[in-house]
């Protein structure tokens, strides 16, 4: 792409990005809006975030979102509790209603003097209506307190990234304001290349043998869940510290238990994989697994 | 510009509004693409808010772009060569004026039409596509044996990445699996105050502290829950079979799913008549009669059914499709009586719409809204439970 302002971010050390990812978060830089990132768990939509921050030389601030918070508590916060209290004990001058005020996530992503990346986790985890109360103030990139009659503006617009597990559906209006970006599961090529930037000095028979059992695995369509990218990583880190041979992982699949996490799907591979019977007590589980 | 593939897109069910489509312009009025492939993506990122319509979205994008497959890759060649200023000033200055007037997609027609006129090798002139001319197209190439503009394929281009079809299997309007209905399912919601008083009133602590002369005292009020109470009654058995499968999912979706303040489920066989039952066997029967009475009309009723029978199985005494049974009040009755107890009822049926020209599923369609058993038909159904009628 030759508009060099427009091709911004190119991907870290750390994080492979294919040319559609890097494409969409550059669309959202260059056309201002937030970019939001859906996948299946474990493809490292979050990893997302903290990538531009760091590929772009950006603070990255974190706004995790839970299945209580309130649009409101990324704004700001009035402490009525704390000033009431400090009223009554008359601890301290409580007639400066600033000093209650505390700005939330995305209102210290405004203030900030320089631009930040802002990392909206999980939007979907909130109540349904969240998104929608939050349109305003990104669109306008501002807010008012009316507490103390001041509007906070952004300083430098941040670059917001939001990441969402497809729980809940996200209303239209709220859609209709961001670039979408869905992140599919990596094939064995790109596969290869996200393991090496974890394990720089990987032996590659090691890494095809683990490849070759990940996928198979994958292909299982009776898995309740299937594994995924970060599982591997943690399997291979397994495997490593294990010091497992590579001529072993194929065949026995070993630490099976750090890439299938259901119970089930547990059961189903013993059976299936192994041939035997699903084990009768917690000993002989634990034997398997280790 | 494209105004076209706007509404294939649209066309191909892809929800797209004015808003998106004015920023796409808004992104490729700034040069942030080159090429058909960058287009591709970029189109997808700003109009396509789901990976639901990803499908939809390649069917379209086929459709409207399928007169360029081959030059997808040739065409950034040509935009790059024009990039290039030196080779802007080996064109006349009436071409030059082309060139600023000529917008991508016309540009690529231009090619097309070029490239259908042309039959052979082609080396200098200023019109034909070929090496060292002056026509706008390419700088080194030959045809028919093979098109290339000089440089190395970057890979699959866009149209090809649109045929394969990848994302064929994220399409809500096929696949239903339970997390997903139990997500549609969550949707059916009513929050009022009930339960222990747990929540902190902020506004009744403040009066009161007031009162007591700033003495903190607190007030507690009842949290927000879900009302919703949910009635499912399913058909078994018989021309059901095929679709047992999908019928388990939201059984097993709407049972696991515990934020309903009630969750009550019956089957019945064909049609329902005296007798409900509790399990798929057909054991442990409840009167229907009885259900009416001790179910309150604020339970929000889920038909599941084809719908499908004969005509007297519906409307006629004794029409139930096993003897035994000898219902004395007709089927259609029934369904009557039920759809004007509850206040929100809705019938799902797993058959396609194409089949519904059936008499009896006409008639029971006439008592109960009925939706198509897939997300999006499951989406609408339980928007129509929100909604009083």
């Amino acid at each position: 792409m030759a508009n060099t302002e427009f091709d911004q971010f190119r991907g870290s050390a750390d994080y492979v990005a294919d040319d559609a990812l890097r494409n969409s978060v550059n669309v959202s830089m260059a056309l201002r809006r937030p970019l939001l990132v859906r996948g299946e768990p474990g493809t490292g939509k979050t990893l997302l975030a903290h990538s531009i921050a760091r590929g772009l030389g950006k603070r990255l601030i974190t706004w995790n979102i839970k299945s209580t918070t309130k649009a409101q508590d990324g704004l700001y916060v009035y402490d009525t509790v704390q000033r009431l209290n400090d009223s009554r004990f008359g601890d301290r001058d409580v007639s400066d209603i600033r000093y209650y005020i505390k700005l939330g996530k995305l209102g210290q992503a405004f203030i900030s003097s320089e631009q930040v990346v802002l990392l909206i986790d999980e939007v979907d985890k909130a109540d349904l209506e969240f998104p929608n109360d939050l349109l305003n103030e990104l669109d306008e990139m501002s807010f008012f307190i009316p507490e103390t009659n001041e509007t906070i503006t952004a300083v430098h617009r941040p670059i917001v990234v939001i990441t969402s597990n497809a729980e809940k559906e996200l209303p239209d209006a709220f859609l209709r304001r961001c670039i979408f970006h869905f992140i599919e599961f990596p094939d064995p090529a790109r596969m290869e290349e996200i393991v090496k930037v974890h394990f720089p000095d990987i032996q590659n028979n090691l890494l095809g043998e683990a490849l070759k059992a990940f996928y198979v695995l994958r292909g299982v369509d009776e898995f309740r869940k299937k594994p995924s990218t970060a599982e591997l990583i943690d399997w291979i880190r397994a495997l490593i510290a294990g010091g497992i041979p590579h001529d072993r992982i194929f065949k026995e699949i070993p630490f099976v238990g750090t890439l299938l996490k259901k119970e089930t799907d547990y059961d189903f591979f013993v059976t299936r994989h192994q041939g035997r019977r699903r084990p009768n007590s917690r000993a002989d589980a634990y034997r398997m697994l280790y | 510009m494209f105004i076209d593939f706007f509404y294939t897109l649209k066309k191909r069910k892809v929800p797209v509004s004015i808003t998106e489509w004015m920023a796409l312009m808004d992104a490729l009025s700034r040069g942030l693409i080159s090429n058909l492939d960058e287009f591709y993506y970029l189109a997808r990122a700003i109009l396509v808010k789901s990976e639901a319509y990803y499908d939809q979205y390649d069917v379209a994008f086929q459709e409207y772009f399928k007169g360029i497959e081959a030059p997808a890759e040739i065409s950034e060649k040509i935009l790059e060569w024009l990039k290039d200023p030196i080779n802007r000033m080996t064109l006349t200055d009436e071409e030059k004026a082309l060139f600023d007037m000529m917008d991508f997609d016309e540009l690529l027609r231009e090619f097309e039409k070029r490239l259908a006129e042309q039959t052979e090798q082609h080396d200098g002139g200023n019109y034909w596509i070929g090496r060292g001319g002056r026509s706008p197209f390419g700088h080194s190439g030959s045809h028919p044996a093979g098109i290339r503009i000089g440089g190395e394929s970057r890979g699959r281009g866009a149209i090809q990445i649109a045929q394969e079809r990848r994302f064929r299997n994220y399409r809500s309007d096929l696949t239903l699996d339970v997390r997903q209905v139990k997500m549609a399912l969550r949707r059916l919601r009513e929050l009022s105050r009930i339960g222990p008083e747990d929540e902190l009133d902020l506004e009744e602590t403040i009066d009161a502290t007031a009162k007591n002369a700033g003495d903190i005292e607190l007030c507690w009020t009842r949290s927000r829950r879900n009302t919703v109470k949910l009635l499912l009654l399913m058909d078994v058995g018989g021309s059901m079979v095929p679709h047992a499968e999908v019928c388990s999912q939201l059984f097993s979706a709407a049972h696991s799913e515990s934020h309903f303040k009630d969750f009550q489920y019956f089957y019945f066989h064909n049609c329902i008549y005296d007798n409900l039952y509790r399990d798929i066997e057909r054991q442990g029967e409840i009167s229907t009669e009885q259900l009416l009475r001790t179910l309150e009309p604020e339970y929000k009723v889920i038909l599941v059914g084809d719908a499908t029978m004969a005509v007297q199985e519906l409307t006629e005494k004794y029409g139930a499709i096993y003897y035994y049974q000898r219902n004395d009040t007709p089927g259609i009755i029934w369904l009557k009586r039920i759809a004007e107890h509850f206040t929100h009822c809705v019938w799902l049926n797993p058959e396609t719409e194409y089949s519904w020209n059936h008499p009896t599923v006409l008639i029971i369609g006439k008592l109960f809204p009925m939706f198509h058993l897939t997300l999006d038909g499951l989406g609408e159904a339980v928007r129509k439970l929100n909604v009083r009628r």
